[in-house]
């Protein structure tokens, strides 16, 4: 797969804060992170996203100061940090495990990096005060880590983190250890803080719920390599490759080849699916085996097959029989097996209460969807 | 209802196995305490309660003298012990992974294991082939040698129980690598090192053979002292030296004991005590 580089993409804009410079780090024979190259603005909220492996921690730890890149450079406003050892970097981070000092109080842990600073005792005090506030840790200052719950510890440890005001705050998976519920709260306190207090966050995630909803930007790791670093909504709707869209929320992926093509508007041959109309990407090279990828929240049932829409644009339509229903509360998933052979997988909102199955298992129905809603990618 | 008849009964057996158990490893000390206290010149004859061998002991200027010796190198030799067996658990476990770690850890346990007579016997050797004067300081070096194993097996179980990423986050915070060590690592293994003192404080207190190996004239420690005394009749006022052992090394163990419940309840696993 080849890796992008961010950094030609953002030429003109303001100076970053962090450059990352095809760094590459290898552990023996195994490359764990290779040539990555990226921008982070000041103020940005940056998500780190990738399977397990993938070499997101160690990335973060070169960024700390805690691992020596292989190749590649580093800087921090301009400034090359390769030899900067952890404790000189305006860079905190918040630890997978919190690593929270076990013989320290909640207060004393916060105040441990204030100290080292030569703050004064008055300033510490208020500095402490202010963040246990702002993490709710009020009552708890006294306790000791092993005191506390989950959600208490992390928030000591995200308190720890920014009370240096870090110009740059390094967060390794923050909410892994958190139940759903926790989470969603944690997620909301985290993008707040981070607006706050005005900081730049790389989050490191594996959940992309996690990812879409906190970041601003996310960057997609995939086998050490930077595989694309989009908007959030860019990285769902236009994912640069196959692997992306796949990993990167549900998609069906329909294989095939382009017969004809013009006016913006491809039409192809699929092995499961019969004809199909997709709109051409914008940069689209001259491949002819492609694959189509769908959404399954942009694909509509009916059991009649809808009209052509009259400015001639054909509409895919295709039939089948619904395999399989899934009710998820909010939406109900079907699995559709088109007449063609391919299966669909179908996501419709459940808008309305009461409304009973509309389409139940063993039902022919028409699965249609719009060739704009078609992501065309290389095989 | 037979069920808790039988949980009676059960537990009336461990009781009693129990007191047996205690009896025989207790009995023998508690007699000698009682005879401490005789004031009868013979030693197994019971004459009445008296403080007269503890204050024969006190007036027994050469049995002091060794009482003071032995003291002197207790405390020596586990300050010793203490610095050498924190730094080579830090070696082994912390170090980058070398060759022959594993023999390293593993020849670091020997020493527990050997014989004492041949521990004694070539440090001796040793000492003669590198023409040392042989009095407190070979003592001391022989005790450190034995003792500091104990100490680097206490600290090296209780390092393997912290985690490496706290190190890190005290760097992260701005600590050098030394400062980190000395804020975060040190007070979390330092019961366990105070631990490790003092159990190789009463090893050296109570060490006879590898000292009659390598002590000179004129630094004779107390168990010498005492086991010459003896050689020529026990005379009672031995009986009151050794509860006063009794006394400082049950002293000692609990002390010890309670800094590693200490150090088990600041977070991680506990050194094996
Ligand atoms: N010190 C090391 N020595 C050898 N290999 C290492 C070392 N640290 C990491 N690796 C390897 O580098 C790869 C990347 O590890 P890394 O911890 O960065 O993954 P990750 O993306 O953070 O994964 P996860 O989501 O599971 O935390 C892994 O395959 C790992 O086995
Ligand atoms: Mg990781």
């Amino acid at each position: 797969m080849e890796a992008v580089s961010d950094i030609t993409s953002q030429a003109g804009t303001a100076l970053p804060l962090l450059r990352i410079d095809g760094v590459g780090k290898r552990f023996g024979g195994f490359t764990a992170v290779d040539g990555v190259s990226l921008d982070i603005r000041p103020g940005e909220f940056f998500a780190l996203l990738g399977p397990s492996g993938c070499g997101k921690t160690t990335l973060l730890r070169m960024l700390a100061g805690f691992e020596t890149p292989d190749s590649g450079r580093i800087l921090l406003n301009g400034e090359d940090v390769a030899g900067t050892p952890p404790h000189l970097r305006p860079v905190n981070m918040m630890f997978q495990n919190y690593a929270l000092f076990p013989h320290l109080s909640v207060r004393d842990n916060i105040a441990f990096g204030l100290r080292r600073a030569g703050m004064r005792r008055a300033e510490i005090n208020a500095r402490v005060a202010e963040l246990v506030a702002l993490v709710r840790l009020e009552g708890l200052e006294k306790r000791r880590p092993e005191q506390l719950s989950g959600g208490q510890r992390q928030r000591v440890a995200l308190a720890r983190a920014v009370a240096r005001r870090p110009r740059l705050l390094l967060l390794d998976e923050p909410l892994a250890a958190l139940d759903k519920k926790l989470r969603d709260s944690t997620q909301r306190e985290l993008k707040a803080l981070q607006r706050t207090l005005g900081l730049t966050f790389i989050v490191v995630t594996h959940d992309q719920d996690e990812a879409m909803t906190l970041a601003d930007r996310i960057g997609v790791m995939n086998a050490g390599q930077l595989v694309q670093v989009a908007t959030p909504r860019q990285l769902y709707e236009t994912p640069r490759s196959r692997w992306v869209a796949e990993f990167v929320g549900d998609i069906n992926i329909i294989e095939g080849r382009i017969t004809t093509r013009e006016a913006g508007r491809l039409r192809l041959t699929t092995g499961g699916a019969g004809e199909l109309a997709a709109t051409l990407p914008p940069e689209f090279g001259d491949a002819a085996e492609v694959c189509v990828a769908v959404r399954p929240e942009k694909i509509r049932l009916s059991l009649r097959p809808p009209v052509d829409d009259p400015a001639g644009g054909a509409i895919n339509r295709l039939e089948g029989t619904v395999r399989d229903v899934g009710y998820l509360g909010s939406a109900s998933s079907y699995t559709v097996a088109l007449d063609g052979g391919a299966s669909l997988r179908v996501s419709l909102a459940n808008a309305a209460r009461l409304y009973a199955d509309a389409y139940a298992v063993g039902q022919r129905v028409t699965a249609w969807f719009s060739p704009d809603d078609c992501i065309v990618l290389d095989r | 209802m037979s069920a808790p008849r039988r949980f009676d009964a059960m537990s009336r057996f461990n009781v009693a196995a129990l007191a047996l158990g205690l009896a025989f490893l207790y009995l023998p000390i508690v007699i000698l305490v009682i005879y401490s206290f005789n004031a009868s010149q013979l030693v197994t004859v019971w004459g009445g309660w008296s403080l007269r061998w503890y204050v024969a002991f006190f007036n027994d200027e050469a049995m002091l003298a060794a009482a003071a010796t032995s003291l002197r190198v207790a405390a020596v030799s586990a300050t010793l012990a203490a610095v050498l067996g924190t730094l080579a658990a830090l070696a082994l476990t912390r170090g980058e992974r070398f060759k022959g770690r594993t023999l390293f850890s593993g020849m670091l346990y020997a020493p527990l294991v050997m014989p004492e007579v041949i521990t004694g016997l070539s440090l001796l050797l040793l000492f003669v082939a590198l023409g040392m004067e042989r009095g407190f300081w070979t003592v001391t070096i022989a005790h450190t040698t034995l003792t500091m194993c104990f100490v680097a097996v206490i600290v090296q179980s209780r390092l393997g129980g912290i985690d490496r990423s706290l190190e890190e986050a005290a760097m992260d915070l701005g600590c050098g690598p030394v400062r980190a060590f000395v804020a975060v690592t040190l007070p979390l293994i330092g019961p366990a090192i105070a631990a490790g003192w003092m159990l190789a404080f009463t090893l050296s207190l109570d060490d006879l053979v590898i000292a009659s190996f390598t002590t000179g004239p004129g630094s004779a420690t107390l168990p010498i002292r005492i086991y010459s005394e003896v050689r020529l009749g026990v005379k009672p006022m031995v009986n009151a030296i050794c509860a006063l052992m009794i006394g400082a090394v049950a002293l000692t163990i609990i002390t010890a004991s309670l800094a590693t419940k200490l150090s088990g309840r600041r977070g991680g696993n506990a050194a094996p005590m």
